[in-house]
């Protein structure tokens, strides 16, 4: 096993995730540059938060045309497994991985604070050690986290069991209270809250730790 | 080839809910003005491009405004030409 993490300028969660996955749980990892476009050899890429080229814009936009996010696209139709957190959710999403679209924080503020989440799927693969409707607290700190979407792609993802995470207690007005969603596949999954921040025994919660050790299973 | 001078306005779809806007609108009553019912705020974008004709820089501006202007899930845009085309001395 081997993941690949994303660094854009900007993204500020990459060595966060390094730490999580392998000082945390011992897979190894490497960090991926932007600008390559070879993602042979990685079994999961996992797309850091952060503001990627700065957000300008809209936040991901202009990450989206990077060019390891060309290859990520034939890596995710082949499977690769994928995760992105809060900027790497927003990324996602820009590029059309994933549906919807991130923006303001529905009271304006950069919130960063702990959030109570209920598993609401766990058809995706890095859902696989959870039941449904298990309770999990990891913490959140984004601006432009609401997660707007048509009401047709919001009955899709419901009907295609794509929801994987809800808040508990709303903090950025989200459609359907939506704090992560998956691919039909359930191979990417697209996240606001920071399972890598929740990883280690000193920084306090171990709840995102269930998450990234999909990948040792 | 010539120069054509274009503003794309991006705005909020009207379902999607402007908080922005809706704090902005807020401050107008504190300012003293009363009525204001509706305040949104989009991007202005202004652009020079160059293009064999009119419809050429408006259809590199729609591919554009629709790519990566604009993101279609919650943003519509409007596309204005600004003044008459330069031609361009090759």
């Amino acid at each position: 096993m081997n993941i690949g993490v994303i660094v854009f300028p900007g993204s500020n969660c990459d060595r966060d995730v390094r730490w999580a996955t392998e000082a945390c749980l011992g897979v190894p990892t490497s960090f991926l540059w932007h600008e390559t476009t070879d993602l042979d050899g990685y079994d999961a890429i996992v797309i850091p938060g952060g503001f990627s080229y700065g957000d300008y814009l809209r936040c991901g936009a202009i990450a989206r045309f990077a060019p390891v996010l060309n290859s990520l696209i034939s890596f995710v139709d082949k499977g690769g497994k994928v995760l992105g957190i809060c900027n790497g959710f927003q990324i996602l999403t820009e590029l059309g991985i994933l549906q919807g679209a991130l923006t303001r924080n529905k009271n304006l503020h950069f919130i960063c604070d702990k959030a109570n989440l209920s598993i609401a799927s766990t058809k995706s693969f890095w859902m696989k050690n959870y039941k449904k409707l298990d309770s999990i607290s990891l913490p959140i700190a984004h601006g432009e986290g609401r997660f707007q979407c048509s009401s047709d792609v919001l009955k899709k993802l419901q009907d295609d069991d794509s929801v994987a995470l809800r808040y508990f207690d709303n903090p950025n007005g989200s459609i359907d209270d939506i704090a992560g969603i998956t691919n039909k596949n359930g191979n990417v999954l697209g996240m606001m809250p920071h399972p890598e921040r929740a990883c280690d025994d000193v920084l306090g919660k171990i709840d995102g730790k269930s998450i990234l050790s999909a990948l040792l299973s | 080839m010539s120069l054509f001078k274009a503003r794309v306005f991006v705005h909020l779809r009207p379902s999607v809910l402007d908080p922005a806007g809706e704090a902005t609108r807020s401050a107008t009553k504190r300012l003293g003005i009363d009525g204001v019912t509706q305040l949104r705020i989009g991007k202005s974008i202004e652009l020079e491009i160059e293009a064999a004709s009119k419809e050429d820089a408006r259809s590199k501006i729609e591919i554009m405004s629709d790519r990566l202007l604009a993101n279609p899930v919650i943003e519509d845009w409007t596309l204005e030409f600004k003044d008459e085309q330069k031609s361009l001395k090759n």
